[in-house]
């Protein structure tokens, strides 16, 4: 039997990422995100998991009965899961976690109120720069909480909701409950059910109809204590019409201990509308990234996901575009990156429930000094879906012997008139080019470099430029160190 | 050694072998910068696997000999004892037969770090790259000089390039990393008469009295604009005659028979290699096409 996607309800997905538009200091600086603050937090539930935990987050937040009785619920469904039996190896306990840590008391609207410890943590990750630049609004979270949020002012005139989740649920409540938990229940896996149980912060975004947002939102993840675990709510609700890009980054210090990050992002794309989502993922190298994100797309309506996964112990995350009504359109582009010590089991999802709907997925992933990378994917065409249209490309790039890549491919039809494409390569640097490049002056190092980036390029180009040139510096990064 | 007051690349006494197989058997050449050579031979004589050793190939095992610089005082450096890298950021470039595809790296993007690394040979990684607005115009000026359009340096390395197309890519990158002493594999391999001429006049203009080029052919059409100071005959994996360009002209009019007359010992190495290597066009054939 096949592990993995078999159920109707699988979903995982990671969410960690980088963001960092970051622009200035020299590639030479290692690990610019392994550093740690001194911030003492406002309130630190005990470690561990039951349902006093969960009220007591449920009261700090004030939220509504509704929300405390949908998250012991779903407590309940967690404990009731077993672990996944497929993907990577899973050892957490998770009773030696913290679940809930309050980092200040209130959320800044400029970076001035936010406090100076956490702030200083985003400076160095070039988040306000970023801002000043290139970007339409900005949430930073700290831990548990979204600790800054930002929106340009034209947008919020334009009934453009950009705000955390957590103030959603107290001041858009009509609007979050229509889709919340909707797109991904708490019964879809023992992860999505984990989040629902102990979820705070996340970006809950509203474009109303005819909307064109031009730069990017983004929302930037930061985990800086020991243990913690973090688990980020997302809601987008694009309207009719409408078109947002939205960016996420993750970062996090290196700590002896495990880590897990498990966030839920839900998505709804309604007709003609557009959303991309990108995520640069560059989590610490002990950080379990077990992610569910899914988007419904409607008539005419684009979903696109670009997912880089370049950090983390483990990432399970298979981003899902559901394609709703006919022409809806998803596209899933994908790049993972597993060195030492690292298994990316990275994919996406497209499911065809309507007639002349479209899907791509493009995967390139790679694997040195011992990392696994795997690509788990499905295509599922529903039946009467008719003329739907899907090409999966998965390309692996494996830099040395010890190194493992794997292909997972899904396909499930139950359509006749349809029309899906699947191609898969492996390879490995070749000497030859190895040699013609250092040829030319060169180092070994700065050749296989280039082999990488030139591989991935085909899916960087797609990023805006700023998160291009950083992704290709991480690339960079990892790089490091891997060649004699 | 009597005072030098030119630049050398001198190999002396080499052998090298690939998979335990013996292909250069004791090869001696001196090349000055400023001068012109051609080196002519049979296929599998050993001409590429030349330009292998000199450039530091990890699949050509040297055996035996030296490849060195020579430098105008006499200071002789060792290039058997660096990596490929080091040889081109000591002033070595080997136009290849056949480039490499590298997908997804952009020509002007690869050729910037690698100016900039053989124009600063002590740069360490991630060190600053030559400045984007100098590399650009110089680039420009190049590409405009050998007439290749400038949107060529935006595509992917020799990736879907036309055999004509990776050879002018070759001889952009001669342009542009100017090295003391390039080695040129059949730059007109694969080309039509006016493309092999237009590669003639390139590599004409591109040279001079900063370069020493060893032009590796089978025809003549390439010494048209580069005429030889010497011409090589390679067989068997050495170099047996050499002599002024009407070498180049005899063998080209009436191919090898009288070179394999002439050293027949050579010309029996040259056949046990041959029968060792079935994907080489057979011996008799060549002689036909020479």
């Amino acid at each position: 039997m096949a592990t993995g996607f078999q159920s109707s309800s699988l979903a995982s997905n990671t969410a960690t990422s980088t963001l960092a538009a970051t622009t200035g200091g020299s590639i030479g600086e290692i690990n610019k995100y392994d550093f740690r603050t001194d911030s003492p937090a406002v309130f630190k539930a005990r470690r561990g998991l039951d349902a006093t935990i969960v009220e007591q987050i449920s009261e700090m937040k004030q939220e509504p009965a509704w929300m405390r009785d949908f998250r012991l619920k779903s407590l309940e469904i967690f404990n009731s899961k077993p672990m996944p039996h497929w993907g990577g190896d899973i050892a957490i306990d998770f009773q030696d976690i913290f679940y809930y840590l309050k980092p200040t008391e209130q959320q800044g609207k400029t970076w001035e109120e936010v406090p100076d410890a956490i702030k200083k943590t985003f400076d160095r990750l070039g988040i306000p720069e970023a801002e000043r630049k290139f970007l339409s609004g900005v949430k930073a979270q700290f831990e548990s909480e979204v600790v800054y949020g930002s929106l340009a002012e034209d947008l919020a005139k334009q009934g453009v909701i950009f705000t955390d989740t957590d103030t959603a649920v107290r001041e858009h409540p009509d609007l979050l409950r229509e889709y919340f938990g909707r797109i991904i229940s708490p019964t879809d896996n023992k992860f999505a059910a984990l989040n629902s149980a102990v979820w705070s912060g996340g970006s809950f975004i509203y474009v109303p109809k005819g909307v064109k947002i031009e730069f990017p939102l983004q929302a930037y993840f930061r985990i800086n204590a020991e243990s913690m675990g973090q688990f980020e709510r997302t809601l987008i609700i694009v309207d009719e019409g409408a078109q947002v890009h939205y960016v996420e980054g993750c970062t996090a210090p290196m700590y002896s201990t495990e880590s897990l990050h498990s966030a839920v992002v839900e998505i709804v794309v309604k007709k003609h509308g557009r959303c991309r989502y990108t995520t640069i993922q560059n989590w610490a190298n002990n950080i379990y990234n077990l992610v569910t994100k899914r988007a419904m797309a409607y008539e005419g309506a684009t979903m696109e996901w670009i997912d880089g996964n370049l950090g983390s112990r483990l990432t399970m995350k298979y981003p899902a575009v559901y394609m709703m009504e006919p022409g809806a359109r998803g596209e899933i582009l994908s790049i993972a990156f597993a060195s030492a010590g690292q298994h990316q089991d990275a994919g996406a999802k497209l499911v065809h429930a309507a007639p002349n709907t479209s899907g791509r997925i493009v995967s390139k992933s790679i694997s040195k000094n011992g990392g696994r990378a795997s690509y788990r994917g499905l295509v599922r065409v529903e039946p009467g879906a008719k003329k739907s249209r899907s090409s999966v490309v998965c390309d692996a790039l494996i830099l040395d012997d010890r190194s493992r890549s794997d292909t997972y491919p899904y396909i499930e039809i139950e359509e006749q008139d349809v029309s899906i494409g699947h191609e898969a390569s492996v390879s490995k640097i070749g000497e030859e080019q190895l040699f013609y490049l250092t040829s030319r002056g060169l180092s070994e190092a700065e050749a296989s470099t280039m082999i990488v980036s030139g591989f991935i390029e085909p899916l960087v180009k797609e990023l805006p430029m700023e998160y291009a040139v950083e992704m290709n510096r991480l690339i960079e990064l990892q790089m490091e160190g891997s060649v004699g | 050694m009597t005072a030098q007051s030119q630049e050398k690349l001198v190999v002396t006494g080499l052998r090298a072998a690939v998979d335990g197989q013996e292909i250069l058997k004791g090869v001696n050449l001196e090349i000055g910068r400023g001068e012109i050579h051609a080196l002519m031979g049979p296929n599998g004589s050993g001409k590429s696997t030349l330009g292998y050793c000199i450039m530091g190939h990890p699949s050509y095992e040297v055996t035996a000999g030296s490849i060195e610089l020579v430098a105008a005082d006499g200071t002789r450096h060792d290039l058997l004892a660096m990596e490929p890298d080091q040889r081109a950021r000591a002033g070595i470039f080997l136009a290849f037969q056949r480039p490499m595809s590298i997908p997804g790296v952009r020509l002007a993007d690869f050729l910037r770090h690698a100016v900039t690394n053989v124009r600063n040979p002590d740069r360490k990684e991630g060190q600053e790259l030559m400045p984007m607005r100098d590399f650009r115009s110089e680039l420009k000026a190049k590409m405009a000089d050998l007439s290749i359009d400038t949107e060529f340096a935006r595509r992917y390395v020799n990736d879907g390039f036309s055999g004509g197309e990776m050879k002018r890519a070759e001889i952009l990158q001669l342009a542009m990393l100017r090295p003391k002493f390039a080695i040129l594999d059949e730059t007109d391999s694969g080309l039509d008469a006016d493309a092999v001429r237009l590669a003639s006049q390139s590599i004409a203009q591109i040279g001079g009295a900063e370069m020493g080029i060893l032009i590796i052919t089978h025809h003549e059409q390439l010494l048209e604009h580069n005429i030889p100071l010497r011409t090589h005959v390679m067989l068997g994996g050495r170099i047996v005659e050499s002599g002024g360009p009407e070498l180049a002209a005899e063998l080209h009019k009436k191919g090898y028979e009288r070179i394999r007359a002439a050293y027949p010992d050579a010309a029996a190495a040259e056949e046990s290699m041959q029968e060792s290597n079935d994907n080489k066009v057979p011996l008799k054939t060549q002689a036909v096409l020479a």
